[in-house]
């Protein structure tokens, strides 16, 4: 049967890279890209003897998490290790958190074409990275040599685990995007998925539409985008169904997606998969959250991405599709609030000029938000310069890509190139005049009833003014030149 | 004068009276390894040079008056304490050459006080064993009888301390590592309280039962080798952070009104009839000075052992997980990928004990054998810690035999791993507890062995423990230290 007789079931492991700025364990810096093996001593290299120190901001930053996803926060939780073998696993177990996570039970909600999609939360854990291996074939089994960078090695992670309540690779795609969204906006992490501070592992299964009992399922790993996610669970999902169909069975293993073939592989059978021996980590004491110390954080947390998404609804009447852009992103969310701050009068024009001009310049530029020359208050100035007729929408565009570049105010860049408006009735006359004598046959057309002929009269005005004459003047004094011409006849 | 005669105590008043300098009680003990090691192998490493140089700086120190109570006094340390740049082999060929980037904080604390490293001694590979056999760098030998092991696994420092190589010496005590080779020497040796000193830089063996303690001839210098090393340490989590009083000064209070506990489950058959004597003996001796001798039970005596050696074991098996041949120690040759030189270096790089702990450990915590082993004996060891808090309501401090026998022959029992590991049947209550305990010498078996009394203490009462030695120590008399031929 067709793949839409199925119900897909999904669940994702999402792992976020916590923004601290020093280790889960050790002091050493968490920065990204520096060389390889100069962030790294004796306790994250596991050195015999070295003993873990807990970090207090990635405790803050996890229970964060948690609020922000309406977790129950656990007052008591603990570590435990997860033994395995590689080499770029230091101590040759990885400190977690096994059956006493610090948050669980928490939900996400986001829309998926249109409709509103709550996905349960598990829990959420945390963990050390381990280091990065780098092979000199293309895994560690083909390779003549590896080189370990321990850099990485220690740096805090939470693991999000979510109730198999995914019904769809496009639905997976847009939970992992809501919760880049959320992290970012609660500064937790700083979910780069290129940089691989942001990962998943997902796991898939198919039932009979209308079954209760979930399939077997396969775990996906690898993922390395967002589009990537998508694209895998398309890909395992059909490979269940034609399997399925053809009366086979699903083997529960671990696959690996590959991006360029678009394919995923084999890793390793439910048989080979590891018992990673999880015991209590002796080496540190249980973590005990005081009421006030999760308080705290309650209070310090911002309005989050769905709250503001629905504000912007009601508040400034934005459509869904305008709210849900500005509002994935808090710096774009804080701009935009910024200006509609200063300038109240048409909300939905401040939120066209940033899903337009703004965002097209920000990717043309590759900036970010925070990047952006243009202070909010002449954001605003501008949208007033317009109201006001002392530029015209077409010089807006000018304008706003000059400020873009600059920096400067509105009313300086229009000075400076003299963009202002022509909104003199002699000198829109005169160009009317000049117009109609240029231009006999349109003219003659449009005394002959061809209304449309007007719009093109009206160009060669704006045209003529370069693109200064006040749109309103030069459309009502054209046609009232014409009509005196038509009188006349 | 006999400068190794002298006690500590004694040192430190010469030394401040300016009649003696620590380069010459340090030269002193250097003669004195140089005489003695070939018979007896107590050390791993010698660090001679540094120590004396260590020396004239103490020396600077009395002459600055900086200086404290152990300013000048030299020590041996066990060989699973990390020293900055100096070997660390845990007497373990995995470990051969390794030099760590740092001290451990006990080190620290020695290096700061002034007092000069005379070196590294030998001791069971990874802590591992109950006589120093399974150490790479072959057995050291008991100095009041070459025949007889010196007990384990911190044989060596035990062994340096009773054959005059060092004053002090310090070791670690997982199941009984330092008390059961202070019984076999004839010293003093204690395992404080968990948490009380840190763990930092201290190769594991099993992290929650670890603990550093000192090795002495007496009671008051184990005293203040303890005060200088009890601090909290914010580098270790399970370091307990509560006021440090100065162990020496407890030692005077009298054990009037005492209460003593005698466990009737640590006078079992096959106690050995002199140790049992000699226990009795160090009791009455309390009793003669007015303490109140109570019969109590800790029910769950008989089930320490197999407990101990399925939570060491499970916690071995992680902690010697990193002994894999990629940043650090033996790399085996015979590698063609990643797993043969992780199977190979294991292979190569342990001895047949550690591999067998390992595998003990690794089986007990395998999916499907995790609740029936690890987790039961979690339960267990809780069990065995209420027992301990029941007795402290009747008692202050509890006295039992440290082992059932004295010190046995090489070859006696390493072919035999039960037979061995029963040595430890009466010290892995304590440190399953958590708490601390003390053994200490209460006489000499008819073959002129030493015989351990060991006293239990609650959790964090050092005090009580070290004031109730002192007492039986007055009472019984130095059985003296060996008369070794050289």
């Amino acid at each position: 049967m067709p793949l839409e007789d199925y119900t897909i079931v999904i669940g994702l492991e999402v792992h976020a890279e916590l923004a601290t700025d020093s280790k889960l364990f050790c002091g050493c810096s968490t920065s990204f890209g520096s060389e390889a093996n100069t962030q790294i001593c004796p306790r994250c290299l596991g050195l015999p003897g070295t003993l873990p120190v807990l970090n207090k901001k990635a405790v803050e930053y996890a229970v964060r998490a948690g609020l922000a996803l309406d977790c129950k926060i656990n007052k008591f939780s603990k570590f435990d290790r997860k033994n395995y073998f590689y080499p770029d696993l230091s101590k040759a177990y990885q400190i977690s958190q096994y059956d006493q996570p610090i948050c669980e039970h928490g939900h996400v909600e986001f829309y998926v074409g249109g409709e509103k999609k709550v996905v349960g939360i598990t829990r959420i854990h945390l963990e050390e990275e381990a280091g990065k291996s780098i092979h000199s074939g293309t895994s560690i089994s083909d390779s003549d040599f590896s080189l370990e960078d321990y850099n990485r090695s220690g740096i805090p992670l939470i693991e999000i685990v979510s109730e198999p309540d995914i019904r769809s690779p496009e639905e997976a795609r847009i939970y992992m995007e809501t919760l880049r969204s959320i992290l970012r906006y609660i500064g937790v992490s700083d979910c780069k998925m290129e940089e691989g501070s942001l990962r998943c592992d997902a796991n898939i299964s198919l039932m009979p539409k209308g079954a209760t009992v979930f399939g077997t399922r396969t775990e996906i790993k690898n993922m390395n985008s967002f589009r990537a996610v998508q694209k895998a669970l398309e890909y395992e999902a059909e490979r269940h169904a034609k399997l399925l169909d053809s009366g086979e069975k699903i083997v529960q293993e671990t696959r690996t997606w590959d991006d360029n073939l678009g394919i995923t592989l084999s890793m390793r059978s439910k048989e080979e998969a590891h018992d990673y021996r999880y015991f209590p980590e002796p080496d540190l004491v249980p973590v005990i959250l005081e009421d006030e110390f999760v308080t705290d954080i309650k209070n310090s947390l911002p309005e989050l991405p769905a709250e503001k998404f629905r504000r912007y609804l009601e508040e400034f009447g934005l459509p869904e599709y305008d709210a849900e852009l500005i509002t994935a992103d808090r710096d774009l969310a804080e701009y935009f609030e910024a200006v509609v701050a200063i300038y109240n009068k048409d909300y939905k024009a401040v939120s066209n000029w940033i899903m337009g001009e703004f965002m097209r310049l920000m990717n043309e530029q590759g900036i970010e938000v925070g990047e952006v020359k243009i202070k909010p208050e002449d954001f605003a100035a501008m949208l007033k310069l317009m109201d006001e007729g002392v530029i015209s929408s077409k010089i807006a565009k000018v304008v706003f890509e000059e400020m873009f570049n600059t920096g400067k105010e509105p009313k300086t860049i229009v000075e400076e190139k003299g963009l202002v408006q022509i909104s003199d009735s002699s000198a829109i006359e005169q160009i009317v005049a000049d117009v109609i004598k240029d231009n006999p046959g349109p003219v003659a057309e449009y005394l002959g009833g061809k209304d449309k002929v007007l719009g093109f009269l009206v160009g060669q005005v704006m045209k003529l003014s370069k693109g200064k004459a006040n749109p309103q003047m030069a459309n009502e004094f054209l046609k009232k030149a014409l009509a005196e011409l038509s009188k006349n006849q | 004068m006999d400068i190794l005669k002298k006690s500590v105590l004694e040192l430190r008043e010469l030394l401040d009276k300016g009649e003696i300098s620590s380069r010459e009680i340090v030269q002193a003990y250097i003669d004195r390894i140089e005489k003695t090691e070939p018979k007896l192998n107590s050390f791993v490493t010698l660090t001679f040079e540094e120590a004396l140089k260590d020396a004239d700086r103490a020396d600077e120190m009395i002459r600055n008056k900086t200086h404290t109570t152990l300013t000048g006094i030299p020590i041996a340390l066990k060989d699973n304490i990390s020293t900055y740049h100096v070997k660390t082999t845990c007497s373990s060929k995995m470990l051969e050459n390794y030099r760590p980037p740092f001290d451990a904080t006990v080190v620290k604390l020695i290096k700061q006080a002034g007092m000069p490293i005379l070196g590294k001694t030998n001791m069971d590979e990874f802590a591992m064993g109950s006589s120093t056999e399974t150490s790479y760098f072959g057995p050291t030998k008991n100095p009041w009888n070459l025949e007889y092991v010196p007990g384990g696994s911190s044989g060596g420092s035990a062994a340096s301390v009773a054959a005059k190589q060092a004053p002090l010496a310090l070791g670690t005590d997982t199941g009984g590592s330092i008390r059961q080779p202070a019984a076999f020497t004839g010293i003093v040796g204690i395992k404080p309280t968990y948490g009380l000193v840190s763990r930092y830089g201290v190769v594991p063996f099993a992290s929650s039962l670890d603990q550093v303690g000192p090795f002495a001839r007496t009671v008051a210098e184990s005293a203040a080798l303890l005060s200088l090393i009890a601090q909290y340490d914010k580098y270790d989590s399970t370091s307990l952070n509560n006021p440090r009083p100065d162990y020496l000064r407890s030692l005077e209070k009298d054990v009037k009104g005492l209460r003593v506990g005698v466990p009737k489950e640590f006078f079992i058959d096959g106690l050995d009839a002199e140790v049992e004597q000699a226990v009795r003996k160090a009791v009455k001796a309390l009793e003669d000075q007015g303490a109140e001798i109570v019969d109590i039970e800790l029910p769950h005596s008989d089930k320490a052992l197999a407990t101990y050696y399925i939570v060491a074991t499970a916690e071995c098996s992680s902690n010697l997980a990193r002994f894999d041949g990629v940043r650090f120690g033996h790399r085996s040759e015979n590698t063609k990928d990643s797993v043969t030189m992780f199977k190979h270096t294991r292979a190569e790089g342990f001895g047949p004990e550690v591999k067998r702990r390992i595998m003990l450990g690794t089986y007990a915590l395998s999916a499907g054998y995790y609740d029936a082993y690890y987790l039961k004996a979690l339960k267990v060891r809780r069990l065995i810690k209420e027992d301990f808090d029941k007795a402290f309501t009747k008692v202050d401090v509890i006295i039992t035999p440290t082992t059932p026998s004295t010190a046995f022959k090489f070859g006696e029992k390493v072919q035999d791993p039960i037979a061995m590991y029963l040595s430890d049947v009466f010290t892995t209550t304590a440190n399953l507890a958590g708490i601390p305990a003390l053994s200490m010498p209460a006489g000499l078996s008819s073959n002129n062995l030493p015989i351990g009394v060991q006293i239990i203490a609650p959790s964090l009462a050092e005090e009580v423990m070290l004031s109730t030695a002192y007492s039986i120590e007055k009472a019984l008399g130095s059985i003296g230290l060996p008369e070794l031929e050289v």
